[in-house]
């Protein structure tokens, strides 16, 4: 294959799995606020089969894709995306908790949603883009230096 | 009268959760690439906001690929809406200003704790990282109270 060939080949791959993952969440009905909402008012408990399931397949893919494979098929490693518990960890998850106990939507059904046509989660994605744009200059001001 | 967990069926729950989960391993297998969702709400502003922290590396080369992922989401929402549930447009009872003000919360939260329900929730504890089970632990945790306060205080 050639150089152009495996990029195209990444960009087609990316596409696949994003659909995948948005058909999942079309599935699951995550895409509804509802349902969401209606979980964390204990009222239905699905989404613990939805992350339960989700998070199944991925761990069994990480551990053994790197050992089976040694490298991705259209690239030359494996990342790795290691996650640190700190003030800021801890004061976002909370403040994430706020938000999506609000809402009854987190950053992936808010896009998918729209390929059904829910356009009222356009509200959730503008308040979502406008939150992540907040932060960055808030943390762009505290640390200007930042690499 | 039963008490059920399940109130609407559990079977496309799972099945959705397990098709997530391969969209997720897909993209790992093929490209090596970790797919958490939130950070596309940063690294898209890295396009047009020049300051520091969004110009850095993270943002700036995962930004095209984080934007085609993100595309694949609409795209196998729209399959799904067209072949399966008939076309006809999902909409939502929860009021604008709780979308608008809950999802700031959302934006913000995810992008300062690094990572969202899939970041932290599939990608860390699918590679069995304890902070990412302690940030999913805490959102959790406020969200189940911001959920049950606001079925009390705001229905």
């Amino acid at each position: 294959m050639t150089n152009n060939n495996i990029k195209l080949g990444r960009v087609l791959a990316t596409l696949a799995a994003g659909a995948l993952f948005g058909f999942g969440l079309s599935v699951s009905t995550m895409i509804r606020p509802e349902v969401v909402l209606s979980f964390l008012r204990f009222q239905d408990f699905g989404l613990m089969l939805v992350m339960g399931g989700a998070v199944m397949v991925v761990v069994v893919t990480y551990k053994l894709a790197p050992r089976l494979m040694g490298r991705p098929l259209l690239d030359d490693h494996f990342h790795i995306h290691p996650s640190t518990w700190n003030r800021d960890t801890a004061m976002g998850a909370a403040l994430f908790g706020v938000g999506w106990g609000l809402c009854g939507v987190c950053p992936g059904p808010a896009i998918a949603g729209l390929g059904a046509g829910n356009w009222d989660l356009l509200w959730a994605l503008a308040g979502i883009t406008l939150g992540a744009l907040v932060q960055g200059l808030r943390a762009d001001r505290a640390n200007p230096a930042m690499k | 009268m039963t008490i059920s967990l399940f109130p609407l069926g559990w079977q496309h729950y799972l099945m959705g959760g397990l098709l997530i989960g391969t969209g997720t391993a897909l993209l790992y297998v093929l490209t090596g690439r970790i797919g958490g969702m939130s950070t596309v709400f940063s690294s898209t502003w890295s396009f047009v906001v020049q300051r520091t922290f969004f110009q850095q590396p993270r943002f700036v080369d995962s930004r095209s690929w984080r934007l085609v992922y993100a595309a694949g989401l609409i795209l196998g929402a729209f399959v799904w809406w067209l072949g399966f549930a008939g076309g006809k447009p999902e909409a939502t009872a929860v009021p604008v200003w709780q979308l608008l003000v809950g999802g700031f919360f959302v934006g913000y939260g995810a992008r300062l704790g690094n990572g969202c329900t899939s970041g932290h929730g599939i990608c860390g504890l699918g590679s069995l990282q304890l902070p990412s089970l302690m940030a999913v632990l805490t959102f959790m945790a406020t969200a189940f109270l911001t959920a049950n306060l606001a079925a009390r205080w705001l229905a």
